[in-house]
């Protein structure tokens, strides 16, 4: 399929990487396309490393397997660098966006020698500092738009504002804070 | 009714069997006649009977009809020759006997 | 047109169920099946249905529990995987017999040891001779789908019904879908009126008979027939969903079958990453096809022997083991059912694939076609039980 844009997230268990590729994926559906969104699945352990897919394209995929040679790697969690190999398939035509506080040339000697993009956004501080607590997906979730331009950056904006008021109706003070981090995930992401 | 249970008999082809075997009736012990299972059968003594009615509930049939707090004789239609109401009699009003067809 | 959504497959079927409406849900959780049972719960506890919801401490008391209901002349559903299917089973066999239209949702998964949560079809499969009618499905949609179209052929030929997908692959993916609207899916399933059920009390009637030899084989012989009956029925429906949703469904559906060379016999969501396959093998010039099978149970051995009759190898592919040292359950009732026509020109092999979850890529079904590919030109089979994708 000509258009079709996969990616495949990394995250530790409880850290909503699963909850973002769900998120991804709906907002791509509200654009229109055709998605898929799923996790491997296994024995459920907070902590333990887990994988996410998402498949985004014009026309419907019918492919049901893993994604091995993504468009694009999205990592929630920067320690799991060390231990999986999460370059593994990559594009080098793609990106790799990595959670981390490091810039993209001081992260690159630890990716096994990619050499398509490697970006870094710190959603970690983001989170804390618009949220107040540690919840990166939502950052991440934001890069990962602007890098791959799956889905129109406007659009999502507006998507993710809805889905925001829908979401927190009883705790507004909470969606200007999820909008602010989003849009500074956007602005100050890192492409090397 | 499309049914009845009277027509399940040993030679009902598989077509015009009950679906799954279900029954569409009540009651339909009542066709059963258990009575020709029976070798030795109860005699009832009018004479000695006191209509105590200690034999009609410990019948496990339906063979000992109660009509008005009286009982009468024994319905041999059911009757399997047990023998339960010849043992439960206080006054020997039923004997067992063999049963002659 | 119908509504766009995005779902996932245990989400399309929980939603079946809210506007089906149906009258008693007996359930106990089990993965990955939970999330029908959890989703169609909160339905019932916000008075979006009327179901009487029934949680219950076992599957064979859910399943109990809809024989049950079922007889009584209501509409009864479960959902289950896995060893919850295998610890219904007894029950399974009584509902079949009972000739209790029970719609059962399976989203499939591996039986233990080892323990293994995610999918194969060996739960299906190893109930494949309880008499239940079984669909299976590619995508959500299908799993949908099928649900919608379930009742309908369960209840014209009286027997129960499962609707199958595969666990996690699309019980938990989220994909588009394209929903019915309530009010054409209320008029499409209909209401449920037996002709016989134990709550008439103007018509009694008692369920669960003893049949002694002199019955039993009559009653199996019957059971047997209500199963070739339901082959007309499925399609009979199928046509009508097409007619008002334009997405068509038959016994079995061909891909690329009209001048194949080399087939697969698939079943579920592999058929998709099939087609992908086939998709790029053809822009190579190779004639390659498959034949997906929606039903499994009732078996259209006629349809897929008339599908394989021109094809030089085809490949069964088992997602279950008959550990008969010999080949899976698909292998061999696709192998009786060109026996039976008399078709022997086809060289065919076995693939046992995608045990516990093992993951079946566009790669992996290139490999079986590049086996056919040498079958059909040498016509040696040679090992004809064969494992995809282990380590050798």
């Amino acid at each position: 399929m000509k258009d079709i844009v996969e990616i495949r997230w990394h995250g530790r268990g409880g850290q909503g990487a699963k909850t973002a590729s769900l998120l991804l994926a709906d907002a791509a559906f509200n654009t229109g396309k055709y998605v898929q969104g799923f996790p491997e699945y296994g024995p459920e352990r907070m902590g333990a490393p887990i994988t996410a897919y998402n498949r985004i394209s014009s026309e419907r995929s019918t492919v049901h397997s893993n994604i091995y040679f993504p468009d694009y790697v999205v990592v929630v969690d920067e320690t799991l660098i060390a231990s999986v190999d999460v370059t593994a398939g990559l594009k080098e035509t793609g990106a790799i966006v990595v959670n981390s506080s490091k810039t993209p040339a001081e992260l690159r000697p630890y990716l096994k020698g990619y050499t398509g993009k490697v970006c870094t956004i710190d959603a970690g501080k983001i989170s804390e500092e618009e949220l107040g607590k540690n919840f990166p997906n939502t950052p991440m979730l934001a890069a990962i738009v602007k890098v791959s331009g799956v889905v129109d950056v406007t659009d999502f904006i507006k998507d993710m504002e809805a889905s925001f008021k829908h979401k927190f109706a009883s705790k507004p003070q909470v969606i200007e804070g999820n909008m602010n981090a989003l849009k500074r995930s956007m602005e100050e992401v890192q492409v090397g | 009714m499309k049914w009845k249970a009277s027509d399940m008999t040993p030679s009902v082809t598989w077509k015009d069997l009950t679906p799954g075997c279900n029954i569409f009736e009540g009651g339909t012990s009542e066709t059963v006649e258990t009575g020709d299972w029976r070798t030795m059968k109860p005699v009832l003594d009018m004479e000695k009977c006191k209509q105590c009615l200690l034999c009609a509930p410990v019948c496990p049939d339906m063979s000992i009809p109660v009509v008005d707090g009286k009982r009468g004789d024994f319905n041999y239609f059911f009757c399997k020759g047990c023998g339960i109401c010849a043992n439960v009699c206080p006054f020997g009003a039923i004997e067992m006997v063999k049963d002659e067809k | 047109m119908g509504i766009r959504e995005r779902l996932s497959g245990n989400e399309a079927i929980a939603f079946a169920m809210k506007q089906i409406n149906p009258d008693v849900m007996g359930a106990f959780p089990i993965t990955p099946s939970t999330e029908i049972p959890q989703y169609f719960s909160t339905y019932v506890d916000n008075g979006q249905v009327d179901t009487e919801f029934i949680p219950v401490e076992s599957e064979h008391s859910a399943m109990s529990t809809c024989i049950g209901a079922q007889a009584a002349g209501c509409r009864a559903i479960s959902a289950t995987s896995s060893c919850g299917l295998s610890y219904m089973t007894e029950m399974l066999y009584v509902a079949a017999s009972d000739r209790l239209p029970i719609t059962l949702a399976v989203s499939c998964r591996a039986l233990s040891g080892p323990i293994n949560i995610n999918n194969d079809h060996s739960d299906a499969m190893s109930v494949r001779d309880a008499g239940w009618l079984m669909l299976f499905a590619e995508t959500n949609q299908e799993a949908y789908d099928n649900y919608l179209q379930a009742m309908r052929i369960g209840e014209a030929v009286s027997l129960p019904i499962m609707i199958c997908q595969d666990g996690f692959i699309t019980s938990h993916a989220i994909e588009n879908i394209e929903l019915v609207e309530d009010e054409k899916v209320k008029a499409f399933v209909g209401e449920y009126k037996p002709e016989h059920a134990l709550l008439g009390k103007e018509n009694p009637m008692a369920v669960g008979a003893y049949a002694t030899p002199v019955y039993y084989m009559e009653a199996k012989r019957a059971q047997a027939q209500a199963m070739m009956d339901a082959k007309d029925v499925i399609k009979k429906v199928g046509a009508e969903f097409a007619a008002m949703t334009g997405r068509s469904y038959d016994l079995i559906e061909k891909y690329e079958m009209d001048d194949a060379e080399e087939a697969l016999i698939i079943i579920g969501s592999s058929a998709g990453t099939a087609k992908e396959a086939i998709r790029e093998l053809r822009a190579q010039g190779k004639k390659v096809g498959l034949i997906k099978i929606r039903s499994f149970r009732p078996f259209p051995a006629d349809e897929i022997a008339e599908a394989l009759k021109n094809v030089k190898a085809f490949a069964a592919m088992d997602k279950d083991d008959s550990f008969n040292a010999h080949c899976g359950p698909i292998y061999a009732e696709v192998c009786a059912a060109l026996y039976a026509k008399g078709i022997f020109a086809p060289k065919g092999i076995d693939y046992i694939y995608g045990l516990g979850g093992r993951d079946v890529r566009v790669e992996s079904i290139q490999h079986v076609y590049a086996e056919l590919e040498k079958i059909a030109a040498s016509g040696e089979t040679g090992e004809t039980y064969r494992y995809l994708d282990v380590r050798e």
